[in-house]
């Protein structure tokens, strides 16, 4: 099944996604994919995550198409102008590509060659409404295509934006991202089920597929990083102790991934899980929740 | 107004280098209120520069805009006497002075930095990158074009963190700044409109004023 025809079966979905290494070799990487493959509905690969130079997402995502698996294209506005998107996004159509993340992308000084010149010509609410607009046959400029994509838009939202100001914000551009034509959600890990809870309450009226974010936590340091570091995310302390406290630190972060995944069944249309190179966690923890 | 900021004492000795005779030339508007190449910065450069070669004769000499002709005229009568000129002028007024005297090595010592004001006593911020369509109405008073450091034009990113940008702690985010501005104003509807694209000019910009031709031609 594709995850187009998933995502109208209206049954509770699970996404996972890899992340490109620095170099040609993907072994490990197609292994990890493997891994996961009839246990997901899709798999997304990132486009040179935290700003990081890395094989591209595109080679990726045609590599797991080869594989069977239905890919998501993560498609950032940090390196591309309008001309280079359109084209990247008929080319990945014709390399079998069907499904698109569309995000504004981290800035370039977050990365591994901060001096880059960043483009963000486009965002995520733009990038969507071209990605409509090819899918009718015609370029942002208004010439009309031979040949045109039918491809599937998604984007992402944080939820745990951490003053009113921010999560007005976000769900203000939520609303625009539906109306440039998103059909799906992926949002930043959660791991505080009421405030997730809060925020569903709040976007109920868009009437969208929402993908609850579920970050494997794979250590303390980690955790605590993410506090300080990655903007919406918040690990509650006790879950850190949760984890401190563990012997088997490995089973004490599955547990907390079962219990996010369970709690979020009865809030959203599915998970996105994003393993960071746990990928042979995740049967267990679908076995466990019974996905 | 404009902003910049002198260039390491070292690279302007490796600058004026090859010349004996030099003509040190401040600016009297924006590069005196940035304190980067007024009066005081003048001074203080032609004195660096002749105390640390014996040999070096300094000139200063300030006007007050280096990007208008009939100031850089007033520098006629002085600039035959010298090898170089070190301008403490923006880029633009480099430049102008430059296309003024032909002739003459005209030397940069300032590193021109945006368009911005002097945000607190000794910190000064860009606010406008003169990208040519301006929508400040829009925005409340505040430009996502210039603050916003992708500069987005349809919201937020989330990459924000405690109001600050993911870029730097010490830069706020543009987008809430405007969502809190546009509170105060009664005028959040502007968050909801239609998305915007930005259409980039191109460079080098070129104005005409066709009403202003006529009037000259006749």
């Amino acid at each position: 099944m594709s995850f187009r025809e998933a995502l109208e079966s209206g049954k509770f979905l699970v996404t996972a996604e890899v992340g490109p290494g620095k170099g040609t070799d993907v072994e490990h990487l197609l292994k990890d994919a493997d891994i996961i493959k009839d246990r997901v509905h899709a798999i997304n690969v990132t486009d040179l995550q935290s700003s990081v130079m890395r094989l591209g997402s595109m080679a990726v995502c045609h590599l797991l198409t080869d594989r069977g698996i239905d890919p998501i294209f993560q498609v950032t506005c940090r390196d591309r102008n309008r001309l280079a998107l359109q084209s990247d996004l008929l080319s990945a159509w014709v390399l079998g590509i069907r499904n698109v993340l569309a995000l504004t992308g981290d800035h370039p000084t977050l990365g591994d060659h901060p001096q880059a010149k960043p483009v963000f010509e486009l965002d995520s609410v733009t990038l969507l409404e071209v990605i409509g607009k090819l899918n009718s046959g015609f370029d942002m400029a208004g010439h009309e295509l031979k040949g045109a994509p039918d491809i599937l838009p998604g984007a992402v939202v944080n939820p745990g934006a951490d003053n009113e100001a921010a999560l007005d914000l976000q769900i203000m551009k939520m609303e625009k991202k539906i109306e440039a034509g998103a059909k799906f959600f992926q949002t930043q890990g959660v791991y505080d089920l009421d405030a997730f809870e809060k925020f569903m309450k709040r976007i109920e009226g868009f009437h969208t597929k929402v993908f609850g974010g579920i970050i494997l936590l794979k250590s303390v340091g980690m955790a605590r990083y993410m506090n300080k570091n990655v903007a919406g995310v918040f690990v509650p302390e006790p879950l850190i102790q949760e984890l401190k406290e563990a012997e088997d630190k490995a089973q004490a972060s599955m547990n907390i991934a079962v219990r996010l995944i369970k709690g979020m069944k009865d809030l959203c249309q599915g998970v996105h899980i994003m393993a960071l190179g746990w990928e042979s966690k995740i049967p267990p923890i679908l076995d466990e929740v019974g996905l | 107004m404009i902003i910049a900021e002198q260039k390491a004492l070292t690279e302007i000795e490796d600058m004026v280098g090859p010349y004996r005779k030099i003509l040190v030339v401040g600016c009297g508007t924006c590069m005196t209120f940035c304190s980067a190449g007024g009066p005081d910065e003048v001074g203080q450069l032609a004195e660096a520069l002749a105390s640390g070669n014996k040999d070096i004769v300094v000139e200063k000499s300030t006007i007050p805009r280096q990007c208008a002709v009939k100031f850089i005229d007033r520098l006629e009568s002085k600039v035959g006497d010298y090898e170089a000129i070190l301008s403490m002028a923006c880029g633009n007024g480099v430049q102008a002075v430059a296309s003024r005297f032909p002739n003459k090595p005209v030397l940069p010592a300032l590193n021109t930095q945006f368009i911005g004001v002097e945000a607190e006593s000794g910190i000064w911020t860009e606010t406008c990158m003169a990208c040519g369509d301006c929508i400040l109405w829009r925005t409340g008073g505040i430009c996502p074009v210039t603050r916003c450091a992708k500069g987005l034009l349809n919201g937020a990113c989330g990459g924000a963190s405690e109001g600050k940008c993911e870029v730097s702690k010490d830069r706020p985010c543009a987008w809430q700044e405007i969502y809190h501005a546009l509170k105060r104003l009664n005028m959040l509807h502007y968050l909801k409109e239609k998305p915007q694209v930005k259409d980039w000019p191109i460079h080098p910009g070129r104005v005409v004023r066709q009403d202003l031709r006529e009037v000259e031609a006749s």
